[in-house]
């Protein structure tokens, strides 16, 4: 087919991509970026474990699969007990050098597969668990989950989430586990980095990783990059690791943007009263605060 | 070698003669017994597979399923609660045609708690997908769990070996425990499909249209039609191999039977010794004994009970507001028979109250002298 005149020459594909143009995930999508990143460094050579979530409408319908590696999508609350099944099943049969890579949504890990999660962890059983956090149920349509931040709308919270954020990765840290990092689109090579240093250990490897849904969080469709940095310039989201549930690092220091700058972009705060932002600024420089401590800074 | 052992112990020592790859359980009472005795054969280093200490039922089998994907033999075991909790991954499992072998160990479901014999646990289960295979006794259960994956490696689909609380869990009989190399030689090396393939990538579970739902569906229901002659098939095998086959069904007197008596597990052994007595008073009593309840045996039992025109069932379980599952069950396989028959259901032994030879009997006599058989089953209770 003969490309209008005006259109831009497509960039060129990536080698490395794993993640195949023609995907199901909405334009912009913060979570295919997501996932194309993630992929692209963890390789061909490895085994995807999904769960109910968007992450499993992106990999395509049947016959088509956007991923060109084995993926399995289990059932909504098992990401890491059918991880955990696949890697137990390649050490008994001798291949040892196979990565498994469970992917997940905040619901699917905050709250509907934490039982699974957290006896796998306990386990110390032996995958990359990456949770795509959008912040709510989007897939199902924009609802409240344990991951939506304080005052968020939802379709289930239309005047405003009364509940906090649960801190997923202080319950992670608590179990121990080798490696747990924070991620953003908005910084990918941080990103990148911090799924290549997960390959190189061993056991349960946890991966927070913020996927902004442009249609949940009402951002246009090329902002999720762009709100994404926000989340962390602001200290919203900050950037870290840590090593043996011990080993707090901030990975990049951010600027320190007032929450307004993260806030005021979305449309899902667009209710927002002055006192609102004032106390999720509170909020936010106490958490910053308690994770500088921690790293030691 | 004949060993002295509770049928908790010999379903057991059969899982660890399949060699599976993977076990992956969670405790439960009365199962737990069966996931002590595997956890201290991988302790001893004679599982030879890798023991899942699982946070849940739930979990277990989620284990098992993508374990099986990987192309692992899996093996599990549970009871009543954790068989309930595990029902979404049940339908997962036959989905997925992994052919994981579980052992479950009848058990009354809550409410009201206890601790007993009750089937309505596993035949809640009834229409997940899963082959299920119902025991006599303990040399059963350990016959059965060899020949279960067998069946389910060779028709892709999970297995259940049904047992019951207590009578067979914890009770100990000589059980005739084969040798490694026996079993070897009946089941040979897994061999099922590795659907995650590095060289050749596919997605497993992805979301299909309505037709191809249907079409799916389609399969596996003809794949329960092939499960009912490669059960048949490797019964008759396993006895040419260890000179002990069960049938898909049994019967005995039928020829001459004025009244047939159609079991499951247990309570036929009882029935085997009442009908015994009965006959030497003069009395022609049949028995059919039910051990494969899923796929259904529809065939072999319009065989033996197209002839019959009275026909009385024991339930050890209940469809609340129906009557026993093996009756409904039984009457719905004989609804095309061109004998007229009556069929009446009784209910005895639920919550694992005590089944003896004078209750048979006297369901046996209610049945005789009986004008009128009822819609709705009987309650038979201590006299």
């Amino acid at each position: 087919m003969q490309q209008p005149s005006d259109a831009c020459a497509p960039c060129p594909p990536h080698t490395d991509d794993i993640m195949r143009s023609g995907h199901s995930a909405c334009p912009g999508c913060g979570q295919a970026i997501s996932m194309r990143l993630v992929l692209r460094t963890i390789g061909a050579k490895a085994i995807v474990v999904t769960v109910p979530s968007c992450v499993s409408v992106i990999a395509g319908p049947f016959p088509n699969a956007a991923a060109n590696v084995p993926y399995y999508h289990a059932a909504f609350e098992v990401a890491a007990a059918s991880a955990a099944g696949i890697s137990n099943a390649l050490k008994i049969q001798g291949k040892h050098d196979i990565p498994v890579v469970a992917f997940a949504g905040d619901g699917g890990t905050f709250d509907i597969g934490l039982q699974s999660l957290s006896g796998a962890a306990d386990r110390n059983e032996d995958f990359i668990y990456v949770c795509f956090d959008n912040e709510g149920y989007m897939n199902t349509g924009i609802q409240v989950s344990s991951a939506t931040p304080t005052h968020t709308w939802t379709g289930t919270t239309p005047t405003g989430n009364t509940r906090r954020k649960k801190q997923i990765m202080e319950i992670m840290v608590a179990h121990r586990i080798p490696y747990a990092a924070t991620a953003s689109i908005g910084f990918p090579e941080d990103l990148m980095q911090k799924v290549q240093k997960a390959l190189n250990f061993r056991g349960t490897r946890f991966i927070h990783l913020l996927s902004p849904c442009n249609t949940g969080w009402k951002i246009p469709e090329n902002m999720a990059p762009k709100v994404s940095t926000l989340a962390v310039e602001t200290h919203i989201f900050p950037l870290y690791e840590i090593i043996d549930g011990l080993k707090y690092r901030i990975t990049y220091h951010p600027k320190g943007l007032p929450v307004e700058a993260y806030l005021s972009v979305q449309g899902r705060y667009a209710h927002l009263t002055p006192d609102q932002i004032q106390s999720i600024q509170s909020e936010t420089d106490r958490s910053w605060l308690a994770l500088k401590e921690k790293a030691g800074r | 070698m004949k060993q002295f052992i509770t049928g908790n112990h010999a379903v057991a020592e059969a899982a660890r003669r399949c060699r599976p790859g993977i076990v992956a359980a969670y405790p439960i009472t009365p199962q737990t017994p069966i996931y002590e005795k595997l956890s201290e054969m991988e302790a001893s280093g004679d599982l030879g597979g890798i023991m899942m200490r699982m946070e849940s039922e739930h979990s277990s089998m989620a284990a098992c399923i993508s374990a099986s994907l990987t192309g692992v033999r899996t093996f599990t075991a549970t009871s009543s609660q954790g068989l309930a909790l595990m029902h979404e991954m049940l339908h997962f499992a036959s989905g997925a045609r992994t052919p994981i072998v579980m052992a479950c160990v009848n058990r009354t479901l809550a409410l009201p708690w206890a601790f007993w014999s009750d089937q309505t646990d596993t035949l809640s289960q009834r229409d997940t997908g899963w082959m299920q295979i119902y025991v006599e006794h303990n040399q059963e259960a350990l016959d059965s769990v060899i020949q279960a994956f067998r069946i389910a490696e060779e028709v892709l689909l999970p297995c259940m070996v049904v047992l019951e609380a207590n009578f067979i869990s914890h009770f100990m009989e000589p059980v005739d425990v084969p040798a490694q190399e026996e079993v070897d030689r009946f089941l040979p090396q897994v061999s099922i499909p590795q659907r995650f393939d590095i060289g050749r990538p596919s997605f497993v579970g992805a979301v299909v249209s309505q037709t191809q739902f249907r079409e799916f569906k389609h399969l596996s229901q003809e794949a329960m039609y092939v499960a009912l002659e490669t059960a048949a098939k490797v019964d008759q095998e396993f006895g040419s191999f260890f000179g002990r086959s069960y049938g898909l069904v049994e019967a005995q007197g039928l020829k001459d039977a004025e009244l047939v008596l159609v079991t499951s597990a247990t309570i036929t052994s009882t029935a085997r010794v009442a009908l015994q007595q009965l006959r030497e008073k003069g009395h022609k009593i049949g028995l059919v004994k039910i051990r494969l309840f899923r796929p259904f045996p529809t065939a072999q039992i319009r065989e033996l009970l197209d002839p019959v025109s009275k026909i009385a069932v024991i339930d050890r379980n209940i469809s609340l507001g129906r009557e026993g599952i093996f009756c409904a069950e039984l009457k719905a396989a004989l609804c095309n028979s061109p004998v007229n028959k009556q069929i009446q259901g009784y209910l005895a032994g639920i919550g694992g109250t005590d089944v003896d030879v004078d209750l048979i009997q006297r369901v046996v006599s209610d049945a005789l002298s009986r004008d009128a058989f009822l819609d709705r089953p009987i309650w038979m209770k201590e006299e």
